[in-house]
């Protein structure tokens, strides 16, 4: 809905803030990581930044994994009706 | 002893499930509001050892026995019948209301139960009354709930085996921790893992309860699985293979929710994703993941409860279940989304939410035991959890397009259960002692750290990121994804067509060839016996004579050879 009566947490200046802010707080989230005491079980989870990358490249991963299966094993929501 | 059978909180909630279709309305609504508080007031009664014994068949049975464990689940099972009745207050089919609380009643049962037969006993009444409750759906649940109750009675026929085999072996009933070196402790870990919907038997479990109401799939979600978790803490703590299977049902999980469509399927999908957790907690088997799959269980009870309940109330409100016709309903119903939002973050364990403080205790029992691959698989699974639950389910629902929808929110008691469950997960979260304190081994964990803090945020708002990244590839589509279940529906129900083909053939060329002999059986014998036969007619007198003659002649005639 693109006229001004649409509700303000769906209009283009705000989707626009809000991304903005997201990007802003990763960053900071990662910068501050920087200045956190770690206490690493198996020593790369101790290093800055860690669970950034770790999450975003697993959840990538994911999502290409479950594509992949999809290509295999989806089927249209009927398939089982008579 | 009279007094302590009647004082079990179980069969408090069986016979209040078993009244309620008797009651006038009002009566009911209290009752269904009262019976879960009486069966909590008596969870807490319960002292350590064995209240009860009963002597059957040569067995001393403990039907009810009673330690932290047990209360700790008993009392989340009694907080979630009370939730849910709560919830469930303006659902006009008393039946399905009626059998969740036999079905509640049998999970505190199990939590009790102190031998064998007696988990056996509410095992299967639990399987009855659970496929009860789907079928009260309506004539669109019939065939997923027959499934459903085909493989409960099979995981209850191989435990049933187990047990039988138990006994033969060792002579105990006693319901002890078991190591897996006999076939039937063997059979008795399958019967529960079939409960616990470990991959690849977890088919189950998405392909039945979203086909129940809208108020009996806050029930299912809570009493089943969380039941097998109870009895593989109980029974087979620190079984390594365990690890394997939490891990398989982890990422099950996340990559089957990832390709849903039907939101309550999305959030069937995540109770195996959570379990798994709780299943390789179990398999570390260590105090520390121990204590974190008991609580894990008892934080995800609610908050998956939660996020059922603002499914229902979309489901209740509009009669849509599918992503592709949802989205935007923010605008009219704030109180579902938002509630939505707190069991969204509870279960992708968000700071301060219930899932924070509990399921950290797992991922830190694999770090404790040195297990490395474990630890970076549950990480990564951590992330994904935000990823397929806690931004899919309320972002595909509530945001993501206009679907042009504008439900309210659903009438008081609805509103009151989410809020009722939002309180306790966030109230656990920022409070995690109370919690504790009803563990099983002494916590000796801070879940609040810096660096762990920090390491969690990372995960989930950086998922987040990837969510939103990768949002083409994550529109969702008209599809279902096929599972295991496909062996069973498709050509396991096309050989059995064809057999039943064959057999009706073979049945009825055998009835041609029956009835053929048959025929030139009765045809001979009215020849020769019939009123026309030579056996059958009248014979002569003169004829009579005459052969008796020739007989007698003959006979004259031999005698002189």
């Amino acid at each position: 809905m693109a006229n001004g009566g649409d509700h303000w947490l769906v209009r283009e200046t705000t989707i626009r803030i809000l991304w903005r802010g997201s990007i802003a707080v990763l960053a900071l989230l990662v910068l501050v990581d920087f200045f956190v005491d770690h206490h690493p079980q198996f020593g790369i989870d101790g290093t800055p930044g860690f669970g950034a990358w770790f999450g975003f490249l697993s959840c990538v991963a994911m999502v290409l994994v479950a594509k992949a299966i999809g290509v295999v094993l989806k089927r249209p929501d009927t398939y089982y009706d008579e | 002893m009279t007094n302590s059978i009647l004082a079990s909180p179980a069969l408090i909630l069986i016979i209040a499930g078993l009244l309620l279709p008797l009651l006038p309305a009002t009566l009911r609504s209290l009752a269904l509001l009262a019976a879960p508080l009486v069966a909590l007031l008596m969870v807490w009664q319960v002292p350590d050892g064995t209240v009860v014994t009963v002597s059957y068949l040569g067995f001393e049975l403990a039907p009810m026995k009673g330690d932290k464990l047990s209360r700790l689940f008993a009392t989340v099972f009694a907080v979630m019948a009370f939730a849910g009745g709560l919830f469930a207050l303006n659902q006009k089919r008393t039946s399905e209301l009626a059998a969740a609380f036999v079905y509640a009643g049998g999970a505190i049962g199990v939590a009790f139960a102190g031998d064998l037969i007696t988990v056996f006993v509410f095992w299967e009444l639990m399987a009855i009354a659970s496929t009860l409750v789907l079928w009260s759906a309506g004539p669109s649940a019939r065939s997923a709930g027959l499934r459903y109750a085909a493989i409960h009675f099979l995981g209850g026929v191989i435990l049933m085996a187990g047990i039988a085999g138990e006994v033969a072996v060792s002579g105990s009933v006693a319901f002890v921790p078991l190591d897996i070196s006999t076939t039937p402790r063997k059979l008795i870990l399958l019967g529960f893992l079939i409960n616990a919907a470990a991959t690849p038997l977890s088919a189950w479990l998405p392909d039945a309860y979203p086909e129940a109401s809208w108020s009996g799939m806050v029930f299912l979600s809570a009493f089943t699985t969380k039941t097998a978790v109870y009895v593989l803490i109980r029974g087979f703590p620190g079984t390594e293979i365990l690890i394997w299977i939490g891990l398989a049902m982890v990422f099950y999980g996340i990559i089957y929710a990832i390709l849903e469509n039907d939101m309550r399927r999305i959030l069937a999908y995540s109770i195996v994703n959570q379990v798994g957790f709780m299943v390789t907690g179990v398999g570390i088997g260590t105090q520390m993941a121990i204590n974190g799959a008991a609580s894990h269980a008892f934080a995800h009870i609610i908050y998956k409860a939660l996020l059922l309940m603002a499914a229902g109330s979309v489901l209740f409100m509009t009669g849509k279940r599918n992503c592709t016709d949802l989205g935007g309903l923010f605008r009219t119903m704030p109180l579902t989304t938002i509630c939505g939002i707190i069991g969204a973050l509870a279960i992708s364990s968000f700071p301060l939410t219930s899932g924070f403080v509990s399921k950290s205790m797992v991922t830190q029992g694999a770090a404790d035991q040195h297990m490395a691959t474990v630890w970076f698989l549950l990480e990564a699974a951590s992330a994904g959890v935000f990823l397929h639950a806690g931004i899919k389910f309320p972002w595909f629902v509530f945001f993501q397009k206009d679907s042009g929808l504008r439900p309210s929110d659903p009438p008081w008691n609805m509103r009151a259960a989410m809020i009722l469950c939002s309180a306790i997960c966030i109230g656990l979260g920022v409070m995690p002692q109370p919690l504790y304190d009803m563990l099983p081994y002494p916590v000796a964990y801070v879940p609040y750290t810096t660096s762990h803090v920090m390491l969690q945020l990372q995960l989930l708002l950086f998922s987040g990121l990837a969510f939103f990244l990768m949002l083409g590839l994550l529109k969702r589509t008209m599809t279902i994804t096929l599972d295991v279940d496909w062996l069973w529906r498709t050509p396991g129900a096309a050989l059995m067509r064809a057999l039943d083909g064959a057999a009706g053939s073979v049945a009825s060329a055998s009835a041609v060839l029956s009835r053929s002999v048959v025929t030139v059986i009765q045809t001979r014998l009215r020849r020769h016996h019939g009123p026309d036969g030579v056996f059958g007619r009248a014979w002569p007198t003169g004829t009579m004579a005459f052969w008796t003659t020739i007989m007698l002649g003959a006979y004259l005639v031999l005698s002189y050879i």
